[in-house]
């Protein structure tokens, strides 16, 4: 155990909402960690490339996007009535509903079935919603121990690390790193960095699992209403092990999964693993309804968790963030993320969504930088499959953070805040803005060298300054120089008059 | 053909030469050219920083200036985007319906610059010569808000002398982001710099775009690493002539 101890990972990332620092603040640690930042980089290049191609040959890309936007939206509308519609049908089919509010409801509620089935081990699918009700450390304090079978998930959970992409959990791990990881934590001594042998020593650390664990817990891609049935995709059949061995199987869905109707998932499945990981097809999609009568699971469980879903289904802008299917494709597309990775996000959810989804589901009451950290480049709502606005968003999101400010009295200690306040009020009149103008030129006029730049600046100007220089203010506005032009038309016209 | 140019904040601020190309550029092209002064900003700034209601103020008082223009050329394709994506939005929100609609008959006749030249007047040749090696930087707002396409590339194709060299990555943010530049001061840095080396690798004279505030960011950069290489607006590539090349190249 002191061999642990001592590899523990120093600066762990926080992937709490309500404990993470902000976001600029997350971000500087990553931002200097150039492993990281090329592990990153080069992953993600991979299947950038690899999603172009598969999107490229799909002639009615558009047409598919504009209908899973649809049926998504169609679902959203009935939320409430597909729901219970799946109840009713799930329930027929032999399966148990159960209803969570929040994460501690839904936690309880797993812990009960587990308890009931008297495991003190469970195999876990790869899901984001479980890792967004912080279940793992909850089920480990109350004596069952969360085995994850996922290859990403394994070597994060071996070594002590945290997601930073929904899709591909361990995208900021290298192969030698995980051969550190696997050769520490199973004791293997000499541990090539060739996938092969990596796959070989997850596979045979997995199939003792597999073998012996009686419970698993997994998450759903999608809930058909129609006929009651759960929907995972997946790339490794590890999934496919945990869906069908065990004798307890719980699975965890959020609300906005539920689609109306079985043929939709003709659409969906089309854009999911196109846009996820750049295949035509994902290589396990499971699909099944209840229980069948001596094969698989014989007792399934399905949570829908709401966990702030329902605060978002009430938002007007915001409610489109329901629509995501969890495919990545707008962290990948992403130029901030490309920089920092998911753990400055402070969340399981990073990238993109994440800065959309988890304020939401904070409620706003954490995660406020969030919204912000953004350039609104707009390439996540180009790459969406499900046409969600995320620059829409983030400026909805972003102005009830400053509605929020306008409230209390931080508003007047924050430099941004003032200098907004003011700029308003200058752009409110042409004369202020012209005297703003002429003193904003005096002001600088200080700072500025002999070769007419900028070098630093004090105070927030300090933030540009710190990799940019700023040309000085030009002697003459464009508008000075307008009217110096006209008045000397006027001029020249009386002259020749 | 009477154009109103609306100049926007930062460009009459910090960049008066390229209104000035602007005006050099429509009058050779026949078009006249009206400056109204009581112009300010658009109110991007604002509505990308939450504050909605400030915004509004500022689209509110620019869609009334412009009520009666026959057609208004902005140079800045983030404002065109600011005034095409949130101007219905904040009318809707805000609750002046009036306005809205008296948006929605102006809207229209508003313009980026590159879109003025080639869906308005129809030109692609506008009699320009600069002889320099260009790359050009699609920005974010006119590569997806306004979707430009090739509209700059064939204007640039017809400048006599003009070399261009495409960019790698060409819809890759600068990391500008206005207030994000600052608030997110880091990581705005690190996209700048990731950019910038692709904007090098061209070995191009000048970077160009449609938009300065992302040539504020890069020859922020350019200038602080002391390379060779100049950022310049396309309103003064294409304003310039063998006679009159273009004036205060940064």
């Amino acid at each position: 155990m002191s061999a642990l101890a001592e590899h523990e990972v120093i600066d762990r990332p926080i992937l709490d909402p309500a404990l993470a620092p902000p976001f600029p603040v997350a971000a500087l640690p990553l931002l200097r960690n150039t492993q990281l930042r090329g592990n990153l980089a080069h992953a993600i290049d991979v299947i950038q490339a690899r999603r172009a191609r598969l999107v490229e040959e799909k002639t009615d890309w558009q047409a598919l996007r504009a209908a899973a936007s649809q049926i998504k939206d169609e679902a959203l509308e009935n939320l409430g009535a597909l729901l219970e519609q799946f109840e009713e049908r799930c329930t027929r089919a032999g399966g148990k509903v159960h209803w969570a509010a929040d994460a501690a409801g839904a936690r309880k509620i797993i812990l009960e079935i587990l308890r009931e089935a008297g495991v003190d081990q469970v195999i876990k699918i790869k899901t984001m919603t479980s890792a967004e009700i912080q279940l793992n450390p909850f089920l480990e304090a109350s004596g069952v121990h969360a085995c994850e079978t996922d290859l990403a998930e394994i070597i994060l959970q071996l070594g002590d690390g945290e997601p930073s992409h929904i899709v591909v959990p361990a995208l900021h791990v290298n192969r030698g790193q995980v051969r550190e990881i696997f050769a520490r934590r199973m004791g293997i001594e000499h541990l090539s960095d060739d996938p092969k042998a990596l796959t070989e020593a997850a596979r045979n650390y997995l199939r003792q699992k597999f073998l012996t664990v009686p419970a698993a817990i997994s998450g759903a891609n999608f809930l058909i209403a129609e006929t009651g049935s759960v929907v995972v995709v997946e790339s490794e059949g590890n999934g496919r092990m945990c869906l069908t061995l065990p004798q307890t199987l719980i699975t965890l869905a959020g609300i906005e999964k539920v689609l109306p109707r079985f043929n939709d998932l003709e659409v969906m499945l089309q854009l999911l693993a196109r846009s996820a990981t750049g295949e035509r097809m994902n290589p396990y999609t499971s699909l099944w309804t209840g229980v069948t009568r001596g094969d698989g699971p014989q007792r399934f469980h399905i949570i829908l968790l709401d966990n702030g879903r329902s605060s978002i289904l009430a938002r007007k802008t915001g409610r489109q963030t329901l629509r995501c299917i969890r495919c990545g494709a707008c962290m990948n597309a992403c130029p901030v993320y490309r920089q920092t990775g998911g753990h400055a996000y402070g969340s399981v959810y990073p990238g993109p969504i994440g800065a959309i989804l988890t304020p939401q589901l904070e409620q706003m009451r954490h995660a406020q930088s969030l919204p912000f950290a953004s350039s609104l480049c707009g390439a996540c709502y180009e790459v969406c499959p499900v046409r969600i606005n995320i620059p829409e968003v983030l400026l909805e999101l972003r102005a009830r953070v400053t509605d929020e400010e306008r409230k209390g009295l931080s508003r007047f200690f924050d430099p941004m805040y003032i200098g907004l306040r003011a700029a308003h009020a200058m752009f409110s009149r042409a004369r202020l803005f012209h005297a703003a103008q002429r003193a904003g030129r005096i002001a600088l006029g200080f700072f500025t060298r002999r070769d007419g730049w900028i070098h630093s600046l004090p105070g927030v100007g300090a933030k540009w300054t710190v990799s940019r220089d700023l040309r000085g203010l030009p002697k003459q506005t464009f508008h000075e120089w307008w009217q110096g032009r006209t008045r000397g038309t006027r001029e020249q016209r009386r002259y020749r008059a | 053909m009477r154009a109103s140019l609306f100049i926007t904040c930062y460009n009459d601020t910090l960049f008066p030469e390229t209104g000035r190309a602007v005006v050099r550029l429509l009058e050779r092209l026949g078009v006249e050219v009206e400056f109204r002064a009581g112009q300010t900003c658009c109110g991007q700034m604002h509505a990308n920083s939450g504050f909605r209601r400030e915004a509004f103020c500022q689209a509110r008082r620019l869609v009334r200036m412009y009520a009666d223009a026959e057609a208004v050329v902005i140079p800045s394709s983030s404002c065109v985007a600011m005034i095409r994506d949130q101007y219905s939005g904040l009318f809707e929100d805000l609750g002046d319906e009036p306005l809205r609609r008296e948006f929605a008959a102006l809207a229209p006749r508003v313009y980026e610059l590159s879109e003025f030249l080639i869906d308005k007047l129809g030109v692609e040749d506008v009699g320009a010569a600069f002889p320099h090696r260009v790359t050009y930087h699609a920005s974010c707002h006119g590569l997806r808000a306004l979707e430009l396409g090739e509209r700059p590339f064939r204007l640039l194709g017809k400048v006599r002398g003009l070399e261009l060299v495409r960019l790698e990555n060409p819809d890759r943010c600068c990391g500008f982001g206005g207030t994000f530049s600052v608030k997110n001061g880091g990581v705005s840095s690190a996209m700048l710099a990731a950019k910038l080396d692709d904007v090098l690798r061209t070995k191009a004279e000048f970077c160009t775009a449609l938009d300065n505030s992302c040539l504020m960011h890069l020859g922020g950069a350019m200038h602080r690493q002391s390379q060779g290489m100049k950022t310049i607006h396309m309103a003064q590539i294409l304003a310039s002539t063998e006679d009159q090349p273009a004036e205060s190249m940064q």
